[in-house]
């Protein structure tokens, strides 16, 4: 039912945009303050080596040098992680990447702090270098930490394989590929670090995850929580991509600041951000379905290796998320899914927008497809008659008992293409060299962390004695418009307009520690606690205007910045004043709303359990022109259907659908970081190729609202479901232009145009094909 | 070594003694304290750093300052005139074309001077025009409709 809401839905303007457009907005490199040090980082010569020796001695006489650290001049926890305690702040006695940093200087310039770095002596004794996760997880292979390389193992486990395996009438069984990805946030990473008056430090930067960062810098500076203070400037993107990286990089600078006394900066290149920073896992990931002539899916063996990089940042997550949704929104009585992330001397992996989802909906996605081919049926067919209803219970033994979107979106997204038509009609052969194809792809996806750990969140609303209000939050902003959703939320339950409201950029210390902005629990868990806060004050005042009118409180409302007679809509008086009187009287206009997720469970040996409280729905569908002289794909129209529950900002939801979908588009088609034996090929947007206004098409786009009573006026995720099923809807598009199935991520002109990559081996020029087969089917037909 | 040039910034003008190795982006992010124009990769790719050089718009990380000698610049500071803002910067804060924000205002400038030049840019013009210029966030389509929404605004007054 359509409710009578005067702020929720509307496409209500960021709270952040006008200084944005002004170019008054504050973004971590912009704060400088007198005396400020500039710090640098010396990172490793080698991907793997021993650290045998640091001389820093020359770098140290250098005039305008203040100090030169190095692992042993940290004087608390050496190494931080999230889950597994093993990044190294500075590398001590050996290197496992080429990001890992091995000193610190900090100098008056930043041209002396470079020059600085050129005089530090490191000696390394080179180790074998492993970067291939399979070659990793074999028992031959060399150590990056301990005796084991393979670090997580995620199990789900259902049914009966080998029955299901028996009762089917085909067996498809495919191997699929994903590459690393860069986050490529437009703003590199910057902090500025200054000692505080309590013996702490107190830091500006572009943090994402500002709660585990403080743990971190608090451990290595043996500094009690209270006196870590960091403070979020307005962040240029992140992605999932300012956690771990900003970590080390605020470790780091607050290292310098407190050994020298005075504020340090450190902002890093494009190219040492590239170099350093986590990406998002490559997979390599063999399906194996057993289906039924009439399409049924009798059986899904799946087995994944998670490139983990050199340390275990959010991977043991990451990876289980994957391994949650591994089998998609379909039925299946028997499961068997093993996902294992493995390390490497790659760069580390860790969150990435999707978390675990976009690598394994390629493969499911694919083989949907795939299966349809073998029965006869088409993309939209197949999922229809597979795809989940209320009711279903999941791969992990969970009952699906909210309202399950899947077909609602899937049917609404074909409708508004003509999908099935396009796709019979693109099938059959085409003659020109530039073919048209139609592709589709689903998901479903658990909504904030699940049973990944505590889930909980809170919000600050605090009404000021002339009626304006200051909201705060421990849910960050990196762009995606969390601050005018909870803004908004604010304002909808005091019946005030967003002009009154300004958002408190986050601050650990004047906010609790309301867990990481990820996972898209930024509206459904801030915004939750936004309402309750806002309703906390929202009673005050109304008692008060009870006292103050002498109407009974149920007959009061606020409205347009009045309070008002429910009944005649009588304006009493308007909210400064009723702020002046609460204060007068006083009675407290702060309303602190905590909101924690309803609980969730796992089994780690089975893999059963309520793996999310709820779950989200979507589907998008591409359709593309490839020239199959040149491998050259074009994305001429998009559909983007998604659930969001509640869209309570129409504008920014869109924006979501639309960067997700670029993002998406990114990862199909043009994106890719590549590593070879350690080394980084690309390290700036030369290389790294990104989607431009060129490359992104229009995206038609459909809200799907179906109220979820665990968000705030039902609102539920939308940041990352936009961005986890573009890319399989683009490849299952080329193939139906084409009759060509990619394999491996991305869809490039070469493996459009050869069916495999191109690699340049040491000498530039130099074309060699891969020799990996990454093809095995087989067909058994009863 | 310090060159001796004369410029105007943001319609000011400056008589200044500069080094000829620094960027326009860092002159003006730390000279000048105009910090709104961005630093985003440093080799022209990533067009957060776009101001406009005679009206022309330029990457602030390629250009040198003794470039600007005679000529002027204008910044994202100097779009807006006082209070009143630009069509442009008005059509981005309504068509919700700003996200993280840190593209924004070199895709203000670029914007610009395609709206300079041409009054009324179609879609592919304007996606043309903007190409040099990344997003991360947005997938361009709102900032492509703010484009057209501030050159209909434009033509009406």
């Amino acid at each position: 039912m359509e409710q009578n809401y005067k702020i929720i839905g509307k496409p209500e303007s960021r709270v952040d945009a006008l200084g944005k457009v002004t170019g008054k907005a504050k973004f971590a490199e912009d704060y400088n303050v007198a005396h400020q040090l500039y710090g640098k980082v010396l990172r490793a010569k080698h991907p793997h080596a021993k650290i045998l020796k640091i001389d820093t001695s020359k770098a140290e006489k250098l005039p305008g040098v203040e100090a030169v650290l190095t692992a042993k001049d940290i004087p608390g926890s050496k190494v931080f992680g999230i889950v597994v305690q093993n990044q190294a702040i500075l590398a001590e006695d050996r290197v496992r990447y080429l990001g890992d940093g091995v000193a610190l200087v900090a100098a008056k310039t930043k041209e002396i702090a470079e020059e600085a770095l050129e005089l530090i002596e490191v000696e390394y004794e080179p180790l074998p270098v492993v970067t291939d996760p399979e070659d990793a997880a074999h028992p031959d292979a060399p150590k990056i930490h301990g005796d084991d390389n393979v670090f997580v193992h995620h199990k789900v486990r259902k049914g009966d394989i080998e029955k299901g395996f028996a009762e089917a009438e085909f067996i498809i069984e495919k191997k699929f590929k994903t590459q690393f990805i860069e986050h490529s946030y437009l703003e590199p990473e910057a902090v500025l670090a200054e000692p505080s008056e309590h013996g702490g430090v107190r830091i500006i930067g572009s943090v994402q995850n500002l709660f585990s960062s403080r743990r971190s810098v608090a451990a290595a500076l043996n500094l009690p929580l209270n006196k870590v203070q960091i403070i979020q400037a307005t962040l240029g993107g992140s992605f999932g991509g300012k956690d771990e990286v900003m970590t080390s990089m605020c470790c780091r600078a607050a290292l310098l600041a407190l050994k020298t006394g005075k504020p340090v900066k450190m902002v890093n290149t494009r190219e040492e951000s590239m170099l350093e920073s986590y990406k998002r896992h490559p997979y390599t990931m063999y399906y194996k379905w057993g289906i039924k002539k009439d399409g049924s899916i009798t059986a899904m063996e799946i087995k994944i290796y998670a490139d983990g990089g050199a340390y275990a940042s959010m991977s043991p997550f990451v990876t289980w998320r994957s391994v949650v949704q591994a089998t998609g929104p379909y039925y299946c009585e028997n499961v068997k899914t093993d996902v294992y992330a493995v390390y490497t001397n790659n760069n580390y992996t860790g969150a990435m927008r999707g978390f675990g989802s976009p690598q394994v909906n390629f493969a499911i996605e694919s083989m949907m497809d795939i299966i349809a081919e073998k029965v006869g049926k088409d993309p939209l067919e197949i999922r229809l008659q597979n795809g989940f209803e209320r009711g279903a219970i999941t791969a992990t033994g969970q009952t699906l008992d909210h309202n399950v979107s899947l077909k609602e979106v899937l049917t609404k997204a074909a409708k508004e293409i003509d999908f099935q038509n396009k796709w019979r009609q693109y099938k059959s052969a085409q003659d020109s060299p530039i073919r048209r194809g139609i592709g589709l792809a689903c998901s479903y996806r658990g909504v904030s962390l699940g049973a990944e750990g505590t889930d909980a969140a809170g919000t600050i609303v605090s009404v000021q004695t002339d009626g304006s209000v200051i909201v705060s939050s421990g849910i960050t902003d990196m762009g995606q418009g969390a601050q005018t959703q909870m803004c908004q939320i604010a304002a909808e339950v005091l019946g005030i307009t967003m002009d009154r409201i300004v958002f408190l950029n986050t601050n650990t210390s004047r906010v609790p520690d309301s867990g990481p902005t990820v996972a898209s629990r930024g509206t459904i868990m801030g915004g939750y606690a936004a309402k309750r806060a806002a309703e906390i004050v929202r009673s005050t005042l109304l008692s008060v205007a009870s006292e103050m009118t002498g109407y009974d409180v149920q007959v009061l409302d606020l409205k347009d910045n009045y309070l008002i007679d429910k009944d005649s809509g009588e304006r009493l008086a308007s909210f400064s004043e009723l702020a002046a009187e609460c204060f007068k009287k006083g009675r407290p206009m702060y309303g602190f709303g905590w909101y924690k997720s309803p609980q969730t469970s796992w089994d780690e040996e089975h893999g059963q359990g309520i793996a999310y409280f709820t779950f989200v729905y979507g589907t998008n569908i591409a359709e593309v022109e490839v020239d199959t002289e040149t491998g050259k794909v074009n994305v001429v129209d998009f559909v983007s259907a998604h659930d969001v529950g509640r869209a309570i900002n129409r504008q920014t939801v869109l924006g979501q659908f639309y960067g997700g979908v670029a993002m998406g588009l990114g990862y199909g088609l043009l994106e890719e970081f590549e590593i070879e034996d350690g080394i980084p090929k690309q390290l700036n947007f030369d290389e790294y190729l990104l989607p431009t206004a060129m490359d992104v098409p229009n995206v038609r786009a459909i809200i799907v609202e179906n109220e979820d009573s665990t968000g705030p006026f039902g609102a539920k995720s939308i940041g990352e479901p936009t961005n986890e099923i573009a890319a399989p809807a683009i490849v299952n598009a080329i193939y139906n232009a084409t009759g060509k199935r990619i394999y491996e991520l991305p869809a490039n002109l070469e493996r459009v145009l050869l069916g495999h990559k191109l690699t340049r081996k040491g000498e530039r020029g130099s074309v060699q094909k891969e020799k990996e087969e990454l093809v095995i089917e087989s067909c058994k037909i009863k | 070594m310090k060159v001796n040039i004369k410029t105007k910034i943001n319609n000011k003008v400056y008589e200044l003694s500069v080094s000829p190795n620094q960027t326009l982006l860092h002159f003006l992010r730390e000279e000048l304290g105009l910090t709104g124009t961005k630093c985003g990769c440093e080799i022209g790719e990533c067009g957060a750093c776009t101001v406009l050089l005679n009206g022309k718009a330029v990457n602030s990380c390629l250009v040198l300052v003794p470039q600007i000698h005679n000529k002027e610049v204008l910044t994202v500071e100097g779009l807006a005139e006082g209070d009143v803002l630009h069509p442009l910067q008005k059509a981005f804060i309504d068509y919700g074309a700003v996200h993280c924000g840190f593209c924004t205002p070199g895709l203000l400038m670029t914007s610009k001077e395609l709206l300079d030049e041409n009054s009324e840019p179609d879609e592919v013009e304007i996606r043309t025009a903007i190409a040099g210029n990344l997003c991360r966030c947005t997938g361009y389509i709102q900032i492509v409709e703010a484009i057209k929404g501030a050159s209909k605004e434009l033509r009406k007054s």
